[in-house]
C-alpha cells in the first residue's frame, strides 16, 4: 500500500486518476481506518488530502460558507456564526462518533462513503449544500443529494474529489433542525435521520421547505411531498400531520438488526414533525434578532 | 455457587451443608479498617497504563497467532489442507483438529478450542497460524483450504427443541429423563426442583396468571477481548501469560488437552480488564500453546472484538413459561415455571441454575420448575454474572408484579407477605439460613424513591433476587516482612476490587494500617490450587483463608514475643497491632508491635507467615430489591431509565466503594439486557452484530446515577459476616425494568430486548385491540 500526502487537489486527483489498483481518499479516517484494520479493504494508493489549504478552511461567501472537505467536525462546530446559521446541519455533523472522533470526522468523509444513515447528509441535503467537485476534467458543482446512490456507491467519478460545500445564506426567518432516532443517548447509529429547513415570510407562512431523509433507502432522500405539505401553510397541526404521512409514505425501509419497516416508517413521520418544530422555533428567534443568529 | 464451566452436562445440584459458625459478633463491633474506604492499591497502574492486560505481554521472539473460523454455523469439515499456509515465508507454525489427542476429560472443550468432525457455529476454530507478523498470519490463513459439507442450522431454543430440528450432536441422549431417550435430540439435560402440589395449590388461588416469556442471548462486554502469550520450550516447560478467572482452572485444562503435567506449566494471570464470568474458561489458550509448541517459539493470540462476540461464551438465551396463583390477600398458593435456554453447541447453559433462583425468593408450599438445557448453533455460552438467574427471575417477577396490580396490592407489599427468610425450606430444596431479603424489601419500600411522584409516560418497576454464592478450594500465604509490612499472595484473579478486600481484611486482623498491607495474585507455582474467581466467592472464601493466615501469623508472633521475654506463649495476647503480656504478666513489658516483632525475626526463629489452605464453605445466599423509574416516548417506544436503586444484601461490606460498584455494575449490565443488547442472528446462522455499534451496551449517558443501598445481614459463615455481592446485582433489574416499562406504556411487555420497535409495536397493538 503506497501512501501520499499532495499539497494541490490537482495533484490528488491525478494521483487517483492514474492509480490502476484500488485508491482510497483518506480525509480524517474514520471510516477508512476502521475498514483497513478490519480487512474490509486492501487499497493500493491512500491519498490523504489533510494538507490541501483549499480543502482544509472554512470561508465566509455570499453570505454562507464554504466548508472545506477535510475539515473536522469539531472545528466546524466551534466555528459560532456557522453554527448560528445551520444549527441543524452542525448538529448532524456533530452526532457522528465520540469526542475523539468528532476531532478527525469530516462531512464530506460523512456524504462520500454514502452511508444511508450518514447523520450529517439528510441536514445538508435540507439545507440544499452544493459540493465543489475537482476531477480530471476539471471544477462541477452538485447538489449534494445527487452524491450518493447506494451504500458505497457514488457518482463521483474515477480521479474526482469533492473539495468542498457550500452552505448558502439563511434567509431571516429561515430555521434547520435533524433529529436522528436511536436507542441509546450516543454512539449509535441513526435508525432514522430527519433534517428540515423552512423559510417563512413575515405573516408566519412557510414559503419554502426541504426535508431530508436518512436511514429509510438505499441513499439519503430529498421528500419533496413533505416539503409541499409544509408550504403554503402556517405549520399548523393539520399541515404537520399531512407532511408526517409524506414522510413516512417516501420511506423505502428495510427490516434490520438496526429497526423494522414498520417502525422505521413510523418513527420518520415522528421525528419530522419534531424537527420542524425546532426549525420554526429557530426561524423565529432568528427573525426576532434581524435575521441573525 | 458455580459449576465446572467446562464441565459435559450440568452437576446435580448439591444441597446446600450446615456449616461451622465463623461469624465473629464482638469483633463486628469493633471494626477499625472494615467499612472504611481507601484508594484501590490497582488504581494508580490502571490509570497510568502501566498495568498489564492480556495482550501486553511481549516475549523475545513471540510470534503472532490468528485463528481461522468457520463461516458456516453447521458445517461437516471433510479436509483441511494447510500445504500451502505452511509453505509461506514467515509462518512458524499450522495447527487443526490434527494437533490436538481426543480427551475424555474435557471433551467439549477440545471441540470448541477447535473443530472437530464439525464446525458447530460461525465462528467455530477450525485450524490456527503463527507466524513473524499479523501480515503474514492473515495471509496464510486465506491459504488454508477447508472443504465443508454444508449442513442445516438452529439457533433458536423453541426451534431446536422440535423432534424435526437439525441436530447437533448425533449421541446427545438427554439427561435427567427417566426411562433415557433412545434417539439423540438437542436437548441435553432436563432437570426438575420443588415440593408440594402445585395443581392443589392452584385450586385455592383466586387469581392465576400464566405468561410466556423470552429473552435475548446477551455478551457479558468486557472491555478487554481475549489475549494470551504461550511459551513452550524445548524441554517442554512451558508458561501462560493470559487474561483470566481462573489460571489454576487454565493451567488444568491446558495441561490436559496437551497431554503434559501440570507442573510443566505456570500460568500467570493478567491485569483484566472485566470478566464478569466470561473469562473461566478456555477460548485461545490451548491453541495459543500448541501453536508454540509446535514453533518452538513464543505465541500471542489476541482475539478482535468480532471473535469475541462470534467465539468466546455470550450467556444463554430462553423461552420461558411461569404460572403463579395467589388469594385476595395475597398469599401466593402456588407458583411453576418451565425454562428452556439454549448455551450454544455443547451442553450447559444454566438452565437448572434459573429454575432454581426463579422462586427461590419467595416461601412456598407449592413450587415447581423444570429446566431444559438446549443445544444450538450458536457459541457455547460461559458464565455471566448469575448464570440463569436473570432470565426465570424476570419471567417470576414480571407475573408477581401482574398479580400485585390485580389483587389491588402494593407490590413491595405481596413481596413481604410471602419472603423467604432464614428457617424457610427454598423453592430449589435446602432450607434457608440467615438471609437479608425481607430487610431490602423494608429498606426499597422505605426509601424516598419508592415514594416519589412520576410524570406522564413514567412508570415504577421493583423487583426482587437471588443468588446461591460459592465458597470453593482456596488457598493465601501472607509474609509478615522484616520491615513490619505485609505481603499478601492469593489464587484468585482480581476482577472486582478482591485485592482492597484482602489488604483491609489482614490490615483489621494484624491491627496496622491499610496502605502496609499488598496483595498480589500469585502464578499457578507460587500457591495450592485455587478455584477460578466466580460465584461471587473471593472476598468471601479468599478474604476468610487471609483473615485466618493472618491469626496464624499473629499466633506466630505472639510466640516469638513469648520467647524474647522468656514468658509462657500463652500469656502473650495480641491487641491493636502489638503483642502484649497477659495474665500474671501484665504489664510487665513493653508491648512489642508488629514491626518490632518482624525486625528481629531473624533471631527468633526466621522469617514470619501464616498460610490457609481449605475448601471453603457456608458463602450465604444474598437477596436484592431493586426500585426503577422508566420513561417510555409512546410515539418512538424509547425507553429512558431516569432513576434507579439498588438494595442489596452484602453481609458485611469490607470496602463499601466496590460492593457499592458492584452493584451499581449488576443493575447497568441488566439495564443493557433489558433494553437493546441482543445477539441477532440471520435466516444464514450468522450473527448480525458482532460489534459495540449494533451489540448495544448502555453507554454512560444513557444511565442515571444508580443509587445504592447496603443492607448488612452478617453471614454466620464468615468471620466478619462477608456475602458475596458480584452476582446478586443482576438478578433483579431485567423484571424491574420490564415492570417499569410496562407500567408506562400501559402494556405488559414480555419479551426482551424490549428494544423501541418491540416497545412501539406492543403500544400500537394495545391500542388496535382497545378499539
Amino acid at each position: 500500500m503506497r501512501y501520499e500526502s499532495p499539497q494541490t487537489i490537482e495533484a490528488a486527483s491525478a494521483l487517483l486518476a492514474s492509480e490502476a489498483g484500488l485508491a482510497r481518499i483518506l480525509a480524517g479516517g474514520t471510516d477508512l481506518l476502521v475498514q483497513l484494520r478490519s480487512g474490509m479493504v486492501e487499497p493500493d494508493l491512500v491519498v490523504d488530502v489533510k494538507n490541501i489549504p483549499t480543502m482544509t478552511s472554512i470561508v465566509e461567501e455570499n453570505g454562507g460558507y464554504r466548508i472545506g472537505a477535510a475539515v473536522s467536525s469539531a472545528v466546524m462546530n466551534e466555528h459560532a456564526d456557522l453554527c448560528a446559521m445551520w444549527p441543524g446541519v452542525m448538529e448532524g455533523a456533530d452526532l457522528i462518533g465520540s469526542t475523539q472522533v468528532q476531532g478527525r470526522a469530516t462531512m464530506v468523509g460523512n456524504l462520500c462513503n454514502c452511508g444511508p444513515a450518514a447523520d450529517s447528509v439528510p441536514g445538508m441535503v435540507a439545507a440544499n449544500a452544493i459540493a465543489t467537485i475537482v476531477g480530471p476534467n476539471g471544477r462541477r458543482e452538485v447538489p449534494v443529494i445527487d452524491i450518493p446512490v447506494a451504500p458505497g456507491k457514488s457518482t463521483l467519478a474515477k480521479g474526482e474529489i469533492v473539495e468542498s460545500v457550500f452552505l448558502p445564506a439563511q434567509v431571516k426567518r429561515g430555521g434547520d433542525a435533524y433529529l436522528r432516532f436511536i436507542p441509546r443517548t450516543e454512539m449509535d447509529i441513526a435508525v432514522v435521520g430527519v433534517g428540515v429547513n423552512i423559510e417563512l415570510d413575515d405573516s408566519g407562512v412557510c414559503t419554502h421547505a426541504r426535508v431530508g431523509l436518512g436511514a429509510v433507502a438505499i441513499k439519503v432522500l430529498l421528500v419533496e411531498d413533505a416539503a409541499k405539505a409544509l408550504i403554503g401553510s402556517k405549520l399548523d397541526d393539520a399541515a404537520l400531520d399531512k407532511m408526517a404521512a409524506a414522510t413516512s409514505a417516501a420511506c423505502k425501509p428495510i427490516n434490520d438488526k438496526r429497526g423494522t419497516i414498520e417502525f422505521r416508517t413510523k418513527v420518520a413521520g415522528v421525528l419530522a414533525v419534531r424537527a420542524v418544530k425546532i426549525a420554526l422555533e429557530r426561524a423565529n428567534k432568528r427573525a426576532s434578532n434581524g435575521g441573525e443568529k | 455457587m458455580a459449576r465446572n464451566p467446562d464441565a459435559d452436562s450440568a452437576p446435580a445440584p448439591k444441597a446446600v451443608k450446615t456449616s461451622t459458625i465463623e461469624f465473629d459478633a464482638d469483633k463486628a463491633k469493633t471494626f477499625k479498617v472494615v467499612g472504611s474506604r481507601p484508594p484501590r492499591p490497582d488504581g494508580m497502574d490502571k490509570v497510568t497504563g502501566r498495568a498489564r492486560f492480556g495482550a501486553d505481554m511481549v516475549m523475545p521472539g513471540q510470534l503472532v497467532g490468528l485463528i481461522l473460523r468457520s463461516p458456516h454455523p453447521h458445517a461437516v469439515i471433510v479436509s483441511i489442507d494447510t500445504t500451502a499456509a505452511e509453505a509461506l515465508s514467515g509462518v512458524k507454525s499450522v495447527i487443526t483438529r490434527d494437533d490436538f489427542a481426543e480427551n475424555a476429560d474435557h471433551h467439549d472443550v477440545l471441540c470448541n478450542i477447535m473443530a472437530r468432525e464439525k464446525a458447530l457455529y460461525e465462528g467455530h476454530a477450525i485450524a490456527a497460524v503463527a507466524a513473524t507478523s499479523k501480515a503474514v498470519a492473515r495471509k496464510a490463513l486465506k491459504l488454508i483450504k477447508v472443504d465443508y459439507q454444508i449442513l442445516p442450522h438452529v439457533t433458536d431454543v423453541d426451534l431446536a427443541m422440535a423432534p424435526d430440528a437439525p441436530l447437533l450432536h448425533a449421541d446427545m441422549i438427554t439427561s435427567g429423563v427417566t426411562p433415557a431417550p433412545t434417539k439423540p435430540s438437542n436437548i441435553a439435560g432436563r432437570s426438575e426442583f420443588g415440593h408440594g402440589d402445585v395443581e392443589a395449590g392452584f385450586a385455592l388461588a383466586d387469581v392465576i396468571i400464566e405468561r410466556d416469556f423470552k429473552t435475548a442471548a446477551t455478551h457479558q462486554g468486557y472491555i478487554e477481548p481475549h489475549a494470551c502469550v504461550a511459551n513452550v520450550g524445548a524441554d517442554g516447560m512451558s508458561e501462560l501469560w493470559c487474561c483470566t478467572q481462573g489460571h489454576f482452572h487454565v493451567r488444568q485444562v491446558c495441561a490436559s488437552l496437551l497431554g503434559i503435567d501440570v507442573s510443566r506449566l505456570r500460568v500467570t494471570a493478567s491485569e483484566i480488564g472485566g470478566g464478569f464470568g466470561g473469562k473461566t474458561t478456555v477460548f485461545i489458550e490451548p491453541v495459543a500453546l500448541a501453536l508454540s509448541r509446535k514453533a518452538g517459539r513464543p505465541v500471542k493470540i489476541a482475539m478482535s472484538r468480532d471473535e469475541v462476540f462470534k467465539a468466546s461464551g455470550p450467556t444463554a438465551s430462553s423461552s420461558m413459561n411461569v404460572k403463579i396463583g395467589v388469594t385476595k390477600d395475597g398469599h401466593i398458593t402456588a407458583g411453576e415455571g418451565e425454562f428452556r435456554y439454549q448455551g450454544g453447541a455443547f451442553a450447559g447453559a444454566p438452565a437448572d441454575f434459573g429454575a432454581m433462583s426463579a422462586f427461590a425468593c419467595y416461601a412456598l408450599d407449592n413450587v415447581k420448575t423444570v429446566a431444559y438445557d438446549v443445544v444450538t448453533n450458536r457459541p457455547k455460552g460461559a458464565a455471566y454474572r448469575a448464570p440463569g438467574a436473570p432470565m426465570s427471575v424476570y419471567a417470576v417477577e414480571s407475573v408477581i408484579a401482574e398479580l400485585a396490580g390485580e389483587i389491588g396490592m402494593d407490590p413491595i407489599e405481596l413481596r413481604l407477605k410471602n419472603a423467604a427468610r432464614e428457617g424457610t425450606k427454598s423453592s430449589y430444596g435446602p432450607k434457608f439460613g440467615s438471609c437479608g431479603l425481607v430487610e431490602t424489601l423494608e429498606a426499597a419500600r422505605d426509601h424516598p424513591h419508592y415514594s416519589a411522584p412520576l410524570g406522564p409516560n413514567q412508570g415504577r418497576g421493583v423487583a426482587s433476587g437471588f443468588w446461591f454464592n460459592f465458597g470453593g478450594e482456596t488457598c493465601s500465604t501472607l509474609n509478615i516482612n522484616a520491615d513490619g509490612t505485609v505481603a499478601i499472595a492469593v489464587g484468585t484473579p482480581d476482577i472486582g476490587g478482591s485485592r482492597a478486600a484482602m489488604c483491609i481484611m489482614a490490615a483489621e486482623e494484624l491491627g496496622i494500617p491499610y496502605e502496609r498491607v499488598r496483595t498480589i495474585v500469585a502464578d499457578t507455582s507460587s500457591l495450592g490450587y485455587n478455584d477460578t474467581t466466580e460465584g461471587s466467592r473471593v472476598t468471601f472464601s479468599s478474604g476468610m483463608a487471609v483473615i485466618k493466615a493472618s491469626r496464624k501469623a499473629v499466633t506466630e508472633m505472639c510466640n516469638r514475643a513469648a520467647m524474647i521475654w522468656d514468658i509462657p506463649a500463652e500469656a502473650v495476647t495480641w491487641e491493636d497491632g502489638h503483642a502484649k503480656p497477659s495474665g500474671a504478666n501484665a504489664g510487665e513489658f513493653e508491648p512489642m508491635s508488629l514491626a518490632e516483632i518482624a525486625a528481629t525475626a531473624s533471631k527468633t526463629g526466621g522469617p514470619i507467615a501464616g498460610h490457609h489452605e481449605y475448601n471453603a464453605d457456608g458463602a450465604g445466599v444474598s437477596f436484592g430489591t431493586h426500585i426503577v423509574d422508566t420513561e417510555v416516548d409512546p410515539e418512538t417506544g424509547r425507553v429512558d431509565i431516569l432513576r434507579y436503586t439498588v438494595v442489596q444484601d452484602a453481609g458485611k461490606a469490607i470496602h463499601p466503594d466496590y460492593v457499592e460498584g458492584q452493584f451499581q455494575g449488576g443493575a447497568v449490565q441488566g439495564i443493557g439486557w433489558a433494553l437493546n443488547e441482543e445477539y441477532i442472528y440471520g435466516e444464514d446462522g450468522r450473527l448480525q452484530n458482532a460489534g459495540f455499534l449494533d451489540y448495544r451496551m448502555p453507554v454512560a449517558s444513557d444511565l442515571p446515577m444508580i443509587d445504592t443501598v447496603i443492607v448488612e445481614v452478617p453471614n454466620p459463615g464468615h468471620p466478619y459476616g462477608v456475602r458475596g455481592v458480584g452476582e446478586t446485582g443482576i438478578v433483579p433489574p431485567l423484571a424491574a425494568i420490564a415492570n417499569g416499562v410496562s407500567a408506562a406504556a400501559g402494556v405488559r411487555l414480555t419479551e426482551l430486548p424490549m428494544s423501541p420497535p418491540r416497545v412501539l409495536k406492543a403500544i400500537d397493538d394495545a391500542k388496535v385491540a382497545a378499539q
